[in-house]
């Protein structure tokens, strides 16, 4: 690794070699910055935190913190000011440098920040021992290093005596202590020149060539200064003062001082200094001239009070709505406006309640978004909720007004909220954080803490009449004290919302096992930004109505999901399987016979009937146009693109029946049968003495709740011994004629022609499955001679008997095509055949069963166990392994590998 | 028994050579066990020779080293049977500050103490069967305090714990592993980088006294989806507040999972000139607050980060079994460890 500097706050930060220069802030020193010692010395640390801020936003890459002022303590003023810089994401993202000529404020900073900070300073002032000490502690602590060049004798003034004591220091600090070299910041003393005082003069040079010879002769180490010492002879002349700087920092920079204690928002920029006035200074600084000094005071008198150009921050968002403007604070942490803005929305409000109510929650609700999308961080959401407690007070006088006048008490808070870690449990930190945003908000909080026990959290609720408990919890076993005290608290007769947090927690916990405990509002949050929102909501006698009522009907939701996937999870025997089968009542079931047994080819289709019952939704499905026609066509998004779609496959319609392109075939055959377990026997003729053929089927295995039945095809067909029952079959196709044609646009490059055929051909063959099916229902079959559903209403399927298909859900066996296809003689009747995986070809073709009772529905199957596919594959009299093979994607379990099985 | 530095040297040796191995989750096997508060509390069998407390002890875990011990050491010797070279103390909440809950503050040093050595215990049965080194890791949590977020919200200067609170209290630890002796010192589930920086102060306390300096493993646990710790920093901000220790890992623990771990992992793995250590939980925790990620699913994911190149210790956190270790263990083995910068 590249021994470089590197330091943190709540981001790093690695002083790489494309960094020429880091800009320490100087404002929050209150020695270089009179406006900061005031605001320190009055305690206003919410303004002295603005002028840490303002440094940041103007690009201070570390912040130099130094509280040395003789009226203060210290010591304290930099503990609490450290401390509450930490609590300012956007300030202590960057490093802190610890400033202070007292060690004792050095440590008792060092003691408060999380970060790789830097300490300014420690030297050999005081001898060697000292020195080594502090070193050693700097590096216990984790803190780089600002050395001054000073020692027993003083500071050091002359190029010399710099260079001298950096050495000296250096080989301490590496060799004795085990320093890392790239920790150390030498500050060579920038002092005051053009003083009139004629020793001074040299001082600028004597800073650059020890700057120079530290960067070549003490490996990794880095030379920092405070700038504005130089300049100090022209106070209250700023521009001359950071022309003075920038001429100064140019040449020390190629000099090799890599990091400056600067004013990050006044530095002028070295090429826009006016010549004249920027040559004066390098005179100054580089002491290149006698009459230097003389000079540039003639100067200065020219310059002052010129026209300085103070960065300005951006604030292009006060010019948005109010609504904005508070959610834009909120966001961001700010503030400076939140009381005027928050009183102009209050203006525009009808009730100030409205206020939190509105546009303040919908600001907290996009810091949880952003928060659970992780694009804030935790410090940054108490920060904006310290915002929202600032908005909320401006609102509350005239809350109490309201309430006084409406002959109310003035309420002191929005409510109680008690808080507890439950017991056996510790942990509190999530808790805690809960308590300050809620606080934030105007509740008042009577946190119980860790491991509390149940009847401590009831009595303290009733006796300080608290309006919401909280608890929290992070281990497993929290979760059964939670459902234990909702219990408890169903018992005790409370009513008061009760809600549930934590890292272990959860939605579907808090709806499954707690909710239905307690006839109260039981809530699951899940993070601190949501908590304002949630409680809000429960205690505004507006809201708690719909809030609740949503709540419960979405956690009913969450039950009932969670129960079915339970169950889905779950697979019966068969033979329980078999014992929920569904029972149809067949006493007295009496359909008529159908017209013929046996099959019959179909040959009299007419193209134009056909297209009639054309079911366009899934065609637009075909070209990913999501939505069921004939509403697609004025689609806002895609209806434009249906329409021409829709009027391309229309005359591509009209040719095709004009045309003749397709040839449309149809077998469709009816036999006698009956059920047994999930076979379904079919009958040569009526006697039912000879069986033809046997079509099996599959019995739903899933855990079903209370009344449900475990359902199977056969479960439709009348019993053997019951009742006479019969069970039809067909196959319908469009024709091969789609493929050549398809073929032929491809050829001419008409690929869009090309799938608009097979699509449509599709349609077809589909059309013509409901158009026989709903003749077989009047006529061929007739059971249901007087049905008169017009084609497009056949889409919902309102009639009775279904025509289930092999390969399908409710029979996801392909294989029962052959014996379909083998009852039929298809093939011959129809052109339509099966392909080694027992697809049909051509594609636009349709086959299923047609079961009659008034009573059969489409079902999924869904996954099986070992057991029913033995059974099934005795039945079919297939292999196991072979039924495996075809039922793949419904087994519920991992067959076994052939390998194995003929090992066995 | 080696001496410290030999020790040392060797377990720098062998995580040159290969991808070493931490142990799992202790929660998850003593949950496992369905104590109640009388075992707990000692006061049925076991050993109630500790400090006597008012409060109810179900849910003590480190207590168990005192009142439980056997359960505790078998323990210890199924994660090294299943390949763990690495075993951390059940001392997890083992400072005065985190037992206060329990009123326990007295029974710290014993428990730090006895706690290393029932792992040493473990650990030297498990060798005498396989011959293989192994070391005990004295574990040092974060306490349930923060050293640099305010739980008062109408003070956010206000700190329930200092830095000095904590470098006593961590102090008090260290020296009761290092009395039982632990042969590394892990601070781990940092959320607040401050508390850790104390941990670290008080362990060159320690050291000092002692004049002898034991590894440190330093790991950190990222939660926020935002991929900061509790306290705000990024990982790499978290590597630069911590390397001052010249810790023998940095690295992370818990959270989210192994998927979640791995960007985060990746960034301290490219900026720190040590070696990593990941030991992530078993998935996230379902519904119910159970972790039902299998030995193989962790494994597999714990592997990615071995082909990768991102580690050098690896092992499980909440959830993981022996069974996990065992899977982690296997699947590392053909891998090469990464390579420090």
């Amino acid at each position: 690794m590249t021994r470089y500097l590197r330091l943190s706050g709540l981001e790093p930060f690695t002083l790489t070699p494309d960094i020429p220069f880091v800009n320490i802030g100087e404002r929050t020193n209150v020695t270089g910055s009179a406006r900061f010692r005031k605001l320190i010395v009055n305690r206003d640390y919410a303004a002295a935190l603005e002028v840490a801020r303002d440094q940041v936003e103007n690009g201070a890459q570390i912040i130099d913190i130094n509280m040395d002022e003789g009226l203060i303590d210290s010591k304290s003023a930099m503990v609490e000011f450290l401390n509450l810089l930490a609590a300012e994401p956007d300030i202590a993202r960057v490093p802190v440098m610890i400033d202070s000529s007292k060690w004792e404020v050095i440590e008792a900073g060092l003691k408060c920040v999380q970060g790789k900070p830097v300490v300014n300073s420690i030297s050999l002032k005081e001898g060697e021992a000292t020195f080594r000490h502090q070193a050693g502690l700097c590096l216990a602590y984790g803190a780089a290093v600002v050395v001054m060049a000073f020692d027993e004798d003083g500071q050091a003034d002359s190029f010399a005596r710099k260079t001298e004591i950096c050495a000296r220091a250096y080989r301490i600090l590496v060799e004795e202590v085990g320093f890392p070299p790239e920790d150390i910041i030498f500050d060579p003393n920038i002092f005051a020149v053009a003083t009139g005082i004629e020793e001074h003069n040299n001082y600028g040079v004597d800073f650059l060539q020890a700057t120079r010879w530290i960067r070549q002769n003490l490996p990794h180490a880095h030379v920092s200064g405070g700038v504005s010492n130089l300049s100090f002879s022209f106070r209250g002349n700023d521009p001359v003062r950071e022309a003075m700087h920038a001429v100064f920092l140019y040449h020390a920079i190629q000099a090799g001082m890599d990091m400056g204690i600067v004013n990050a928002g006044q530095l002028a920029v070295y090429d826009q200094i006016d010549p004249e006035l920027r040559d004066a200074c390098e005179d100054v600084v580089l002491n290149r001239r006698a009459d230097a000094t003389d000079r540039l005071l003639d100067l200065a008198e020219r310059f002052k009070g010129g026209a300085r150009e103070e960065k300005q921050r951006d604030l292009a968002w006060r010019d948005w709505p109010v609504e904005k403007r508070l959610e834009h604070a909120l966001v961001n942490g700010i503030t400076e406006f939140i009381e005027e803005d928050t009183e102009a929305a209050r203006q525009m409000a009808e009730r100030p309640l409205h206020v939190i109510e509105g546009p303040l929650m919908a600001g907290m609700n996009v810091v949880g978004d952003l928060f659970g999308a992780g694009k804030m961080f935790l410090p940054q959401v108490v920060k904006s909720a310290r915002v929202m407690k600032q908005a909320v007070a401006v609102l509350l006088p005239y809350m109490d007004a309201e309430k006084l006048a409406n002959g109310g008490e003035g309420r002191q808070t929005a409510g109680k909220v008690l808080m507890a870690t439950v017991k056996g449990d510790v942990h509190d930190i999530g808790k805690n954080i809960v308590g300050v945003v809620l606080a934030c908000n105007n509740y008042e909080i009577i946190d119980l803490g860790v491991m509390v026990p149940p009847q401590k959290i009831l009595e303290v609720a009733r006796a300080e009449k608290v309006d919401v408990i909280g608890l929290s919890g992070l281990i497993t076993p929290s979760l059964d004290e939670m459902v234990h005290l909702a219990s408890e608290m169903q018992r005790e007769g409370f009513t008061i919302p009760l809600l549930i947090g934590g890292a272990t927690t959860s939605k579907v916990h808090t709806a499954v096992k707690i909710a239905p405990r307690y006839a109260g509002p039981a809530v699951y949050v899940l993070d601190a930004s949501r908590a304002v929102g949630v409680v809000s909501a429960l205690l505004s006698p507006a809201q708690q109505g719909p809030f609740v009522e949503a709540l419960r009907a979405e956690y009913r939701d969450v039950a009932d999901r969670h129960e079915r996937n339970e169950r889905a999870k779950q697979r019966l025997p068969l033979a329980q399987a078999r014992a929920n089968a569904l029972q149809l009542e067949w006493q007295g079931y009496d359909v008529p016979a159908p017209r013929f047994l046996g099959a019959r080819v179909i040959d009299d289709w007419d193209l134009t009937e056909i297209a009639r019952y054309i079911d366009w939704t899934p065609f637009f499905q075909t070209w990913e146009l999501k939505g069921s026609y004939p509403k697609i066509l004025d689609d806002p998004a895609q209806g434009e693109a249906a329409r021409a779609l829709f009027a391309d496959a229309q005359a591509m319609v009209q040719r095709i029946i004009a045309e003749r392109w397709f040839g449309p075939r149809a077998v469709v055959g009816f036999w006698p049968a009956n059920a047994v377990g999930e076979d379904i026997r079919l009958f040569a003729d009526e006697t039912r003495a000879e069986p033809l053929a046997t079509l099996h089927t599959l019995r739903q295995q899933h855990a079903k709740r209370e009344g449900r039945p475990n359902v199977a095809l056969a479960d439709f067909v009348a019993p053997e011994g019951s009742a006479r029952d019969y069970v039809g079959g067909f196959v319908v196709t469009a024709g091969p004629e789609e493929a050549e044609i398809a073929a032929r646009f491809d050829r001419a490059n008409d690929n869009y022609a090309a799938i608009l055929v097979k699509a449509l051909a599709d349609r077809f063959a589909e059309a013509m499955a409901e158009m026989l099916h709903q003749r077989v229902r009047r006529e061929l079959w007739g059971y249901a001679p007087d049905e008169a559903f017009a084609p497009d209403e056949l889409v919902g399927e309102p009639y009775r008997g279904i025509r289930p298909a092999p390969g399908y859900p409710a029979q996801p066996d392909h294989t029962e095509k052959r014996t379909l296809f083998r009852l039929l003689d298809a093939e011959a009747a129809t052109g339509v055949t099966l392909t080694e995986s027992m697809a049909m070809w051509p594609g636009s073709s349709v086959s299923g069963l047609y079961i009659g009772h008034p009573d059969a529905y489409y079902f999924g199957v869904a996954k099986v166990e070992r057991d029913q596919v033995a059974d099934y594959a005795r039945r079919k009299g297939m292999e196991l392994d072979e039924a495996e093979r075809w039922l793949a994607p419904i087994l519920n379990y991992v067959p076994a590998p052939t390998t194995a099985l003929a090992a066995e | 028994m080696l001496d410290i530095q030999t020790r040392n040297a060797a377990l720098t040796a062998l995580a040159r050579d290969r991808i070493l191995i931490l142990d799992g989750a202790m929660g998850t096997q003593i949950q496992a066990l369905g104590l109640s508060e009388e075992d707990y509390a000692g006061q049925s069998g076991g050993c109630a020779c500790h400090p006597a407390s008012e409060h109810p002890q179900k849910g003590n875990n480190d207590l168990l080293i005192l009142t439980q011990p056997q359960a505790i050491e078998d323990i210890h010797f199924a994660y090294a049977m299943a390949g763990a070279d690495i075993v951390e103390t059940n001392t997890f909440s083992s400072t005065t500050i985190a037992q206060a809950d329990y009123g326990m503050e007295a029974a710290v040093h014993e428990l730090n103490a006895q706690g290393a050595r029932l792992a040493r215990r473990a650990l030297d049965r498990a060798t005498a069967i396989d011959g293989r080194p192994r070391f005990v890791a004295g574990a040092i949590g974060p306490t349930n305090r923060t050293a640099s977020l305010s739980p008062d919200v109408n003070d956010p200067g206000y700190r329930a714990v200092t830095f000095d609170d904590l470098r006593l209290a961590y102090g008090q630890q260290v020296r009761g592993l290092v009395a039982g002796g632990a042969d590394i010192i892990l601070i781990e589930t940092i959320f607040d980088t401050l508390n850790a920086k104390a941990a670290i102060f008080a362990c060159f306390e320690v050291f000092a006294e002692t004049a002898r300096r034991l590894p440190l493993m330093i790991s950190g646990t990222i939660t926020d989806a935002s991929g900061r710790t509790l306290s705000g920093q990024t990982p790499t901000a978290f590597w630069y507040s911590v390397a001052h220790a010249r810790p023998f890992t940095v690295g992370l623990n818990c959270a989210l999972g192994a998927s979640a771990m791995r960007p985060h992992l990746a960034e301290l793995a490219g900026v720190s000139n040590t070696f990593t250590c990941a030991y992530p939980n078993a998935g996230l925790p379902n519904a119910f607050g159970q972790y039902d990620e299998s030995p193989d699913a962790t494994a597999a994911q714990v592997a990615e980060f071995a082909r990768d190149g991102l580690v050098n210790v690896v092992g499980g956190c909440c959830g993981t079994t022996p069974e996990h270790i065992r899977a982690i263990a296997d699947a590392v083995a053909g891998h090469t460890p990464r390579s420090v910068p």
